[in-house]
């Protein structure tokens, strides 16, 4: 329980490193600089796309594999989810009421 | 850091609080899994405890500790911790007009703990940076009171998620609650018609590139999503600036 192994040590001080660098990679530098035109413009679609993007595939795929049967407790979780959203506007309302379907979907009937 | 009395004296501080802890219940949950995940995957309670006061990245430790479990390579896991990390590095491009007036050990350590929420709702709220000190010391307040919910809410829940690593059953899915989280966000963010486009073209990418390695689907679906969203909006120019203002 309290091991710890010299070689983990270091890699998780160097993940730690990572998370700095990716985090703050443009602020490293304070030489003046900004970003051209057109990237300014797509940094407005940029946060919905990364949502999409780490959603999605949680959604509708399988251990790698797009799933095949409309029997599985996520896709109607996330449905009465953003059905909530767009009726109440409210995040934490969106979670409980996707929960909601969920887990008696997925614990009493396995899906 | 986000308990400075110079932030916690501006309102701005307690509507990042408010806007957050909207969301901390699903952070609590996906933290609370990434713990007993760790602990699942063969961390010691004490290296995961540890990865975790470190790390703060959770789609990067998860990510991590299989391929330290299978003995990897130190430079292949870093490798994949940084490819999984991207998105941070074009989160931070689009920070850089916010923050570039403080010294740098300050900047490092505020992109250090802007995770992807807190930078999605500190976009949303100010589209452009503040024009004079006291603007910028109001978004500074703002971003502050958003991450200290998100470090609370997710260093707590991934410690009790240690701390019950053997008592929580994977099989239950309670990290499907961080991704709602993520939905409703999602949802809040679909503003005008091309930011449906956006989700979309990024959603059906992320699954028809997923079997690219180290996670590089994700960065794949956001450059397609974000070119073909910046080719419609040339194609349409009788609309100009629709979704400008809230970035």
């Amino acid at each position: 329980m309290f091991d710890l192994d010299l070689w983990t040590l270091l890699t998780i001080v160097a993940l730690g490193c990572i998370t700095v660098i990716t985090r703050g990679f443009f602020f490293i530098s304070s030489k003046p600089w900004s970003l051209p035109h057109w990237a300014q413009r797509g940094l407005q679609y940029a946060p919905i796309a990364a949502l999409a993007a780490v959603i999605v595939p949680e959604i509708v795929m399988n251990q790698g594999v797009l799933i095949t049967t409309w029997k599985d407790a996520r896709l109607f979780a996330a449905a009465a989810g953003a059905a909530w959203f767009f009726w109440k506007r409210g995040v934490l309302g969106t979670i409980v009421c996707g929960m909601a379907v969920y887990l008696p979907l997925r614990l009493g009937l396995g899906w | 850091m986000f308990h400075r009395r110079e932030y916690r004296d501006r309102p701005e501080y307690w509507d990042g609080v408010r806007d957050q802890v909207s969301v901390a219940m699903g952070i609590g949950a996906w933290g609370l899994m990434t713990g007993v995940a760790m602990v699942q995957s063969g961390l010691s309670a004490l290296e995961a405890v540890l990865m975790t006061l470190i790390v703060y990245a959770g789609s990067a430790q998860l990510a991590a500790v299989p391929m330290m479990a299978a003995g990897a390579p130190l430079w292949v896991i870093l490798a994949a911790a940084f490819c999984v990390n991207l998105r941070f590095v074009v989160f931070s491009a689009h920070l850089r007009p916010y923050l570039i007036h403080l010294p740098r050990w300050e900047r490092l350590i505020k992109g250090y703990i802007t995770g992807d929420l807190s930078y999605v709702f500190f976009a949303r709220r100010y589209p452009h940076p503040g024009a004079n000190e006291e603007e910028l010391a109001q978004q500074q307040a703002y971003l502050m009171g958003n991450c200290a919910v998100n470090y609370v809410a997710w260093m707590g829940a991934s410690l009790v998620g240690i701390a019950l690593a053997n008592a929580i059953p994977v099989a239950w899915g309670l990290g499907f609650a961080g991704i709602l989280a993520l939905l409703g966000v999602l949802c809040s963010l679909a503003s005008s018609k091309l930011r449906f486009v956006s989700a979309g073209v990024a959603g059906a990418a992320a699954v028809a590139a997923w079997a690219l390695p180290l996670k590089l689907n994700i960065l794949v679906a956001i450059a397609s999503a974000v070119a073909i969203c910046l080719v419609l909006e040339k194609f349409r120019p009788q609309s100009p600036g629709q979704g400008a203002h809230h970035v």
